[in-house]
C-alpha cells in the first residue's frame, strides 16, 4: 500500500500543498472536502493516476468519496491494480 | 407587459404536453405539471403569509424541485433568494436572516446547520422542508404534507409589476460579507427578450442549465427556455463539475444551447472525450464570467465545429450587457483575448474617467451601464448604493462596473481589467477582501492579505499571504480547512505565504505590489 500512497503523497505535497510539513499530512486527511482539492484538482489527480499506475478510472469511480483520502485513493488504485 | 412567471403560464397554455423540465437520472416534468405544482407551492406560501414586497429563501440543489420553488414563489409576487447549496452553512445564514426572508424552502439534509447558524445570529428562519429534491417529487411530498394539515386555499398569481423585485442574488462582498443584488422584472425580462431577439430560440431547442440558481448566468438558462416552451436540461453540481458525464449528457441529451464558464468549456474540451460523441443539436455556445483564453476557446472549437460562439458580458449587477460573436475561424496566430463587444440593445453604455467624464478618445476608462436591465441597488446598503452609481442631469442612473475598457473603432469594447480587487476566478466572482476577512478571523492569524495573478495560460491563482502572532508558519492544510469551513471552496486560496509582518506602503496600506513581487 506504501508503494501506492508514497507517490500520491508526493504528488500532492509539491502541487497543492507547497511549503507544508509532510508530516502534516496524514493518511486520513480529508482532500476534497478539507479544501486541498478543488474540482480541477481532483481531474488532475485523476490522470496522475492513471499515469503514473496505468489505470483506467471511470467516471463513476472518481466521486468524492473514493478520493478524499490519502487511504482511500490508495484502496481504490489498488482495486484497479489487481484486477488487471 | 408580464412578469417572469407569466410566461411559464403562458407556455403552460400553449403546450401543457410538452416537456418543460429534465432532471438527469431523476426524472422530467410537463409543462401543465409544473403549472399544477408551482400553483398549489404558490398557494402554501400565500397560506404563510407570503405576498408581493417579500422575500423567500430558497436552499436546495439544483432539481425540478428547485426550478418548481422558483416559480412558486414568483407567483406569489415575492422575490427569490437563492443560496449556494455548497457553501459553509453560516454563509446561507447569513444571506437569508440579511435580506429577512418570510420563509425559507428548504432541503432536509440542510435545516440543522442552517439553523443553528442563524440561532448564532440571533435569528430564527420560518423553513418549508423538502424531505428529499429530484424530479418534482419532494416538493409535492412537502405540499401532500402540508395540507393534511389543512388544504392552502387557492390564491390568484400576483402581478407584483415590472418593477416588483423578482431575485436577489449575493455576491462577494469586499467586507467580508456578501451583498445582495436586486433586480425587478423589468431588469429580468429585458435581459431575457434581448436573449430571444439575439439567439432566436424556439420550441424545439433544448438548453443547458449549468450554472448553479445564485449566480447570473441562471437567469438565461431559466426564464428563456421557459418563455419559448422549450426544454431545459438541469445539470446539478456534481454532474456539473465532471466532463466525462457532461460530455455524454451533452450529446445524449441534443442540447442545442449551452451556456456556462470558459472554464467548464475548458475543461469539457480537455476532459471530456467530445470526438466520441454527436452534437450535430448544438446551434449556440454562450460563455461569460471570465476572459477566455483564445488558446483554450480555440481547443472547444475544433470539438464542437457546428455552433455559433459568443462571449456574453456582464457583472450580476446588470446580467449581460455587452455580447461579441466568435469569428468562425480564429486565426492560429491569435493570443490576445477576443472583445466584450458591443452594448446590447436593450441597455445603453459610456466609457467615463474617475471623475465621470465621458470618453470618447479610445482612451481606458470605466464601463458604466444604463438602462433597464440594471440592479435597484444592493440590499440594505445605502453606502455602497450611493458609491455604485451616478445620476445624469436628466436623472438616469449609471451603474458603474469598476470594469476598465478600451472602446474600438466601431464601438467595441475591449475588457483591460478591474478598478479594484474583485478577480474572477473559474468564472466566479471573488473580493479578495472577503478572503482576507475570513483569514483574519484565524487565532493564529495577525495579519493576512491576498493577492491574484493570471497564469499564462488564463488560469487565476490566489495566493494568502500572512503573519502569524507567533511570527512562525501555520500549517497549509489547516488553514484551507479553515477557509473551507466558513468560505465557498471557489475562494479557498491556492497557496499560501507567511512573513514576519506585511509590507507597507509609505500610505501605511499593506503593500500588495510588493506582495506580488514575492510570487
Amino acid at each position: 500500500m506504501d508503494q501506492i500512497i508514497q507517490p500520491v503523497k508526493e504528488y500532492i505535497l509539491s502541487t497543492y500543498l507547497k511549503g507544508e510539513d509532510p508530516s502534516a499530512l496524514k493518511d486520513t486527511t480529508p482532500l476534497i472536502t478539507g479544501g486541498i482539492l478543488d474540482s480541477l484538482g481532483t481531474l488532475e489527480l485523476v490522470s496522475f493516476l492513471e499515469q503514473r499506475f496505468g489505470i483506467q478510472l471511470e467516471a463513476h469511480e472518481v466521486d468524492a468519496e473514493r478520493l478524499d483520502t490519502l487511504q482511500a485513493i490508495g484502496s481504490l488504485v489498488k482495486s484497479k491494480t489487481a484486477t488487471v | 407587459m408580464p412578469c417572469l412567471h407569466h410566461w411559464l403560464d403562458a407556455s403552460v397554455a400553449r403546450a401543457p404536453g410538452a416537456v418543460a423540465l429534465t432532471d438527469p437520472g431523476r426524472g422530467e416534468i410537463g409543462y401543465g405539471d409544473l403549472g399544477h405544482l408551482t400553483d398549489r407551492l404558490r398557494d402554501r406560501l400565500a397560506a404563510l403569509g407570503v405576498g408581493a414586497g417579500d422575500r423567500v429563501g430558497l436552499y436546495l440543489s439544483k432539481s425540478i424541485d428547485s426550478v418548481a420553488s422558483i416559480f412558486g414563489i414568483l407567483k406569489t409576487g415575492a422575490a427569490y433568494t437563492p443560496v449556494d447549496p455548497g457553501s459553509p452553512p453560516w454563509r446561507a445564514a447569513f444571506i437569508l436572516t440579511d435580506c429577512d426572508v418570510r420563509v425559507a424552502v428548504v432541503e432536509r439534509a440542510f435545516v440543522a446547520a442552517l439553523e443553528a447558524e442563524a440561532a448564532k445570529l440571533g435569528k430564527t428562519l420560518r423553513c418549508l422542508v423538502l424531505e428529499e429534491v429530484g424530479g418534482g417529487r419532494g416538493l409535492a411530498a412537502a405540499l401532500d404534507a402540508a395540507d393534511r394539515g389543512g388544504v392552502a386555499p387557492v390564491t390568484p398569481t400576483a402581478d407584483p409589476g415590472l418593477d416588483g423585485l423578482a431575485y436577489i442574488l449575493y455576491t462577494s462582498g469586499s467586507t467580508g460579507k456578501p451583498k445582495g443584488v436586486m433586480l425587478t422584472h423589468r431588469a429580468a425580462t429585458t435581459f431575457v427578450d434581448w436573449c430571444s431577439e439575439v439567439f432566436q430560440p424556439t420550441a424545439a431547442d433544448v438548453f443547458s442549465s449549468h450554472a448553479p440558481f445564485h449566480f447570473d448566468l441562471s437567469v438565461h438558462d431559466i426564464y428563456v427556455p421557459l418563455k419559448h416552451g422549450a426544454r431545459l436540461v438541469l445539470i446539478g453540481e456534481d454532474l456539473g463539475k465532471d466532463p466525462g458525464r457532461l460530455a455524454e449528457l451533452a450529446a445524449s441529451e441534443r442540447i442545442s444551447i449551452w451556456y456556462s464558464t470558459p472554464s467548464i468549456l475548458s475543461l469539457l474540451a480537455q476532459y471530456g472525450r467530445l470526438e466520441r460523441h454527436d452534437y450535430s443539436a448544438l446551434r449556440h455556445v454562450l460563455f461569460a464570467g471570465e476572459v477566455f483564453p483564445v488558446p483554450r476557446l480555440r481547443a472547444i472549437k475544433a470539438l464542437w465545429r457546428g455552433p455559433r460562439y459568443w462571449n456574453l458580458y456582464g457583472p450580476t449587477e446588470t446580467n449581460v450587457c455587452t455580447y461579441y460573436e466568435i469569428p468562425d475561424q480564429v486565426p492560429e496566430d491569435r493570443t490576445d483575448p477576443y472583445p466584450i463587444g458591443w452594448c446590447c440593445s436593450h441597455l445603453r453604455s459610456r466609457v467615463v474617467d474617475l471623475d465621470g467624464s465621458i470618453l470618447t478618445g479610445g482612451e481606458e476608462g470605466e464601463l458604466v451601464i444604463a438602462g433597464p436591465g440594471i440592479m435597484s441597488g444592493y440590499w440594505n446598503l445605502p453606502e455602497r448604493n450611493a458609491a455604485a452609481f451616478f445620476t445624469d442631469p436628466d436623472g438616469t442612473p449609471w451603474y458603474k462596473t469598476g470594469d476598465l475598457v478600451v472602446e474600438e473603432p466601431g464601438g467595441v469594447y475591449l475588457f483591460h481589467g478591474r478598478r479594484d480587487r474583485m478577480v474572477k476566478r473559474r468564472g466566479y466572482r471573488v473580493e479578495l477582501g472577503e478572503i482576507e476577512a475570513a483569514l483574519s478571523g484565524h487565532p493564529q492569524v495577525r495579519e493576512a492579505a491576498c493577492v491574484a495573478t493570471a497564469g499564462p495560460d488564463g488560469q487565476v491563482t490566489i495566493k494568502a499571504w500572512l503573519a502569524s502572532r507567533s511570527g512562525g508558519r501555520l500549517s497549509i492544510i489547516e488553514l484551507k480547512q479553515f477557509c473551507m469551513d466558513r468560505l465557498p471552496h471557489y475562494m479557498v486560496p491556492d497557496a499560501f505565504g507567511f512573513l514576519d509582518t506585511l509590507p507597507r506602503t509609505s500610505t501605511d496600506k499593506t503593500d500588495l505590489q510588493a506582495l506580488k513581487a514575492l510570487g
